[in-house]
């Protein structure tokens, strides 16, 4: 008898993403304003998930880390998910977060980023051709997601509600 | 001064900040004290750089429930303070500012909400005046948002919301908290190195 194989519960930090593929699940914890992204191949069952923190990297001087920003991380994921035998025209994207966390009133903290980065990502993805599939996006919770490498199911975590499949 | 102090500001300075912490909530504990008019503890405070993720790490895991109270400060060193308290210390600091019995604050609605930012408010009002007539700077607080959620969600959101995204936040860290009712917050003060600089100069000390 085959022993059955651990599925791997794969943790993506804020601005990073990563690649992985069936029976794994990939979570990322905590999404406020970011946004969590999955692409995910079900032919060959690989995805990826991506946490990005802000929309346009051209707006800032020093870029450290391209995972933080929608325009640089999408790419950069789908490139690596290619290299692993994905097909871009077969991606699958869901979205998971861009909430707006704060209440009350200053007009100086940038309280919209939540919609910038959603509305970004929705952006290059429409432009790399990659359609999304379910959103759980905007409000003011903040989410985590999961990833289910085996069926690209995406599982999302609330204080205060149920959990929701998308 | 080159394009980063980052890590390399010399322990001179750092000890600095240390004492600047220390005095400056030091005189918040006292407000806080006798707004509740309990004994209110400090640890002694931290000053260190740390990424966004090793700050979320500081106050407990990233699904754990916390209100968080955030303003920018304005004036002569610009930055960002936050208040983070854990779900059981938010519900519990409500109880003893509205003179309930403990545990009678089961969620935090728009009053808790309010008494929490009032906390904020005056810890931060303290702080800064201890700093002013230390360093003779001007320093103005403004109106502090609140949000209470996931602490990943809420931090992140927090820090992006102030504009702090790089990888190096200068953090003075400290936990207050009161024994008997166990109130637990942490406390952050952000800014960033051209503050600094006229902080330190402020002290008579020049960086180089």
């Amino acid at each position: 008898m085959q022993p059955a194989k651990v599925i791997k519960e794969i943790q993506v930090g804020i601005a990073d993403y990563k690649v992985a593929a069936a029976p794994d699940r990939l979570i990322t914890l905590g999404l406020g304003s970011c946004v969590g992204l999955t692409l995910y191949d079900p032919r060959i069952k690989v995805g990826g998930l991506l946490h990005i923190m802000l929309p346009d990297s051209t707006q800032f001087r020093n870029v450290s880390k391209p995972a933080k920003y929608a325009d640089l991380g999408i790419p950069l994921m789908i490139k690596e998910l290619e290299r692993r035998g994905a097909a871009a025209s077969r991606l699958q994207a869901k979205l998971a977060g861009g909430a707006q966390m704060f209440s009350g009133k200053d007009d100086k903290f940038i309280l919209n980023i939540g919609q910038r980065n959603v509305d970004m990502t929705r952006k290059i993805l429409k432009a790399m051709g990659i359609k999304i599939t379910a959103e759980e996006v905007g409000g003011n919770r903040g989410r985590t997601m999961i990833l289910d490498l085996a069926n690209g199911m995406v599982t999302i975590r609330t204080i205060g509600s149920p959990i929701k499949e998308i | 001064m080159g394009d980063s102090v980052d890590n390399k500001l010399s322990d001179t300075y750092m000890d600095v900040l240390k004492e600047i912490g220390n005095i400056g909530i030091g005189n918040a504990a006292t407000s806080l004290a006798q707004m509740l008019d309990k004994r209110i503890d400090m640890e002694v405070p931290q000053t260190k750089f740390v990424t966004l993720e090793e700050a979320m790490n500081l106050v407990g895991g990233l699904e754990e429930t916390v209100a968080c109270a955030t303003l920018r400060i304005e004036g002569d060193i610009p930055g960002q303070i936050l208040f983070v308290f854990n779900e059981k210390s938010a519900l519990h600091l409500v109880d003893m500012l509205m003179g309930l019995e403990k545990g009678s604050t089961k969620q935090l609605d728009d009053m808790g909400e309010s008494a929490v930012k009032e906390v904020a408010n005056v810890l931060t009002g303290s702080f800064l005046n201890a700093i002013s007539s230390m360093t003779q700077l001007n320093m103005v607080p403004t109106v502090p948002i609140l949000a209470y959620d996931m602490l990943g969600a809420v931090l992140s959101t927090s820090l992006i919301a102030g504009g702090y995204i790089e990888e190096n936040i200068l953090m003075i860290e400290t936990v207050l908290f009161e024994k008997q009712d166990y109130i637990k917050g942490h406390f952050f003060l952000i800014t960033e190195e051209l503050s600094l600089e006229k902080l330190f100069k402020a002290l008579g000390l020049t960086m180089n």
